[in-house]
């Protein structure tokens, strides 16, 4: 048994061509659009022989390894690794990484907190501080709208709806960079999140405990379930765990990316001005055009076919999401930002039984800022070269210079 | 393959194949029904793809996950006894002739 990056090396399937690039390398991930056509282009699958894995990006191909989780499992590990053969660097998530019938008991434990009933509660205070952020900059100038209005509103709602009693800005959002990257291969960023990383890991672990949070947020409403037998004690804590690492790093990015969509199709900004109400429907749109979490993974756990390929037993697959939802059989003229586009079944949250238990919380924190910039902003404009971050797992810019008039 | 009809909420019926596996939810997306939104794209997670099913074939689908029954707490028109998230209805020729009712509003 050969090991390649934390996994069990596997064969190239006979009908699969071989692409030798490297999915996490700077150059792949800076401008991907263009990859990812190459990456459909070369069939349903194609083998990467540097890192011994299966990789698609068709929309078909993706969903119906997701409705496959029989085969397909994520307990095995959702980046790149096997936790089989590989240990990961913290106990593996327990919602994330688990199969059913376990995973129906996280699952319900968490959504339980995430309903829309709950989200449409917070509204108002996504709505408050959206306002606020937007009005402090409007006709000031340039200002660097990743640090100063994407974070700054993420972190001013996000731990608040947890309800954190403390939170460590730096801390809290490098936890989240370290925990996706983290997910890939032992390549510098990973190396480098893992120096940086390490400080924010105590904090994390006293972050997770009942008397760190506010009895009114929806961490409180995790432990509750402890208290009706539902999960232990360890288990909320796992979950909060989830919350905190997941919660916030993507949405940052998310935020980041329709600041930048709307900035670069004025045409659009236009639209929705004339029609605040797609302030929800612009968000999705930019999401579904530039996913921010582009991939994840799943591991074949016995030989078995998908559209005329035979998967082996151990397989790593990436699904590349960013792709499926730029596949012309799926959405017409993918490329162009259409914030009246309908884009149900798009892959931004995954699909199926491991989707983003969290994205009617990301959709809502989303379109609190753009229904803010809608009702306040006449023109965005950007006053400088917007900076991308390559991340193993995300896609984020860390910077974005525009003026609000 | 099993038919399946939608009623809108102002009684116009629209009646549909599907093929065995289908949601009720895919079915009514694929073919552009209206009055379904299905924001987060069948994961039970958005409430947005309610349906009234007709009271004949309630005991004919296989009962809502605990998920879903929490879920269907949430959606925008009542809540009724036939309510169900149509995502989570899967067709199947013991389903054939389902006849479901579109609420007046999703969100
Ligand atoms: C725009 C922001 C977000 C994006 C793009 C995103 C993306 C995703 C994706 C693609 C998955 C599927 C994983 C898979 O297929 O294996 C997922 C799962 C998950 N997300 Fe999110 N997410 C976002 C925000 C959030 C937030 C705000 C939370 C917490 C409140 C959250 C918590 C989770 C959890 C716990 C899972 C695992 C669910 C399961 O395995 O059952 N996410 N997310
Ligand atoms: S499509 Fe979202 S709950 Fe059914």
């Amino acid at each position: 048994m050969k090991i390649v990056e934390g996994h069990i090396a596997i064969e190239k399937p006979a009908n699969v061509e071989s692409w030798d690039v490297d999915p996490y390398s700077d150059e792949y991930l800076l401008n991907p659009v263009p990859n990812y056509r190459e990456l459909r282009g070369r069939g349903d699958f194609v083998y990467i022989p540097r890192y011994s894995i299966l990789a698609t990006g068709h929309h078909r191909v993706v969903g119906e390894i997701l409705a496959r989780q029989d085969v397909f499992v994520s307990s095995r590990g959702t980046g790149i690794n096997d936790y089989t053969v590989h240990e990961n660097w913290r106990k593996p998530s327990i919602i994330l990484e688990v199969d059913p019938p376990y995973h129906t008991r996280t699952r319900t434990a968490m959504m339980r907190t995430l309903t829309p009933n709950v989200v449409n509660g917070l509204k108002p205070l996504f709505q408050a501080e959206a306002d606020k952020l937007v009005d402090a900059v409007v006709g000031k100038g340039s200002f660097d709208a990743i640090p100063d209005l994407a974070e700054t509103f993420s972190v001013g709602v996000f731990p608040r709806a947890v309800g954190l009693k403390s939170v460590d800005r730096r801390k809290i959002i490098d936890y989240g960079i370290l925990t996706f990257n983290a997910s890939g291969p032992d390549n510098e960023r990973t190396r480098e999140w893992m120096r940086r990383g390490a400080e924010t890991i105590p904090w994390m672990t006293e972050s997770c405990k009942r008397e760190a949070l506010h009895p009114d947020g929806m961490g409180e409403a995790i432990y509750k379930q402890v208290d009706t037998g539902q999960i232990t004690d360890e288990e909320a804590a796992m979950l909060v765990r989830a919350f905190l690492a997941a919660g916030m790093d993507a949405t940052i990015a998310a935020v980041g990316i329709v600041l930048w969509s709307l900035a670069t199709n004025p045409g659009e900004f236009a639209k929705l001005k004339s029609d605040p109400s797609l302030a929800r429907a612009a968000f999705d749109e930019a999401l579904r055009l530039n996913a921010p979490v582009h991939h994840f993974y799943r591991t074949c756990i016995a030989d078995t076919e998908v559209s005329g390929v035979v998967i082996p037993e151990n397989a790593k697959v990436m699904m590349s999401y960013a792709s499926a939802n730029l596949d012309p059989a799926k959405f017409d003229d993918p490329e162009r930002y259409d914030i009246t586009r309908k884009t149900p079944g798009m892959m931004t949250f995954g699909t199926g039984l491991h989707s983003c238990v969290g994205q009617m919380l990301a959709r809502a924190e989303g379109e609190a800022v753009v229904a803010a910039l809608a009702r306040k902003v006449s023109r965005i404009e950007l006053t400088g070269e917007p900076v991308w971050r390559p991340n193993n797992f995300v896609r984020s810019l860390i910077s974005l210079p525009v003026a609000f008039s | 393959m099993p038919k399946v009809t939608f009623v809108s909420a102002d009684g116009r019926e629209t009646t549909l194949t599907a093929q065995n596996g289908q949601s009720v939810m895919q079915v009514a997306m694929v073919n552009g029904v209206e009055g379904i939104v299905a924001e987060c794209g069948g994961s039970a997670m958005c409430a947005t793809c309610h349906v009234y099913v007709d009271t004949p074939f309630v005991h004919l689908a296989a009962p809502a996950s605990e998920i879903e029954n929490e879920m269907l707490d949430c959606v925008a028109s009542q809540r009724r006894p036939g309510s169900r998230l149509s995502c989570q209805i899967q067709m199947s020729d013991a389903l054939d002739g389902l006849r479901v009712f579109l609420p007046e509003t999703q969100q």
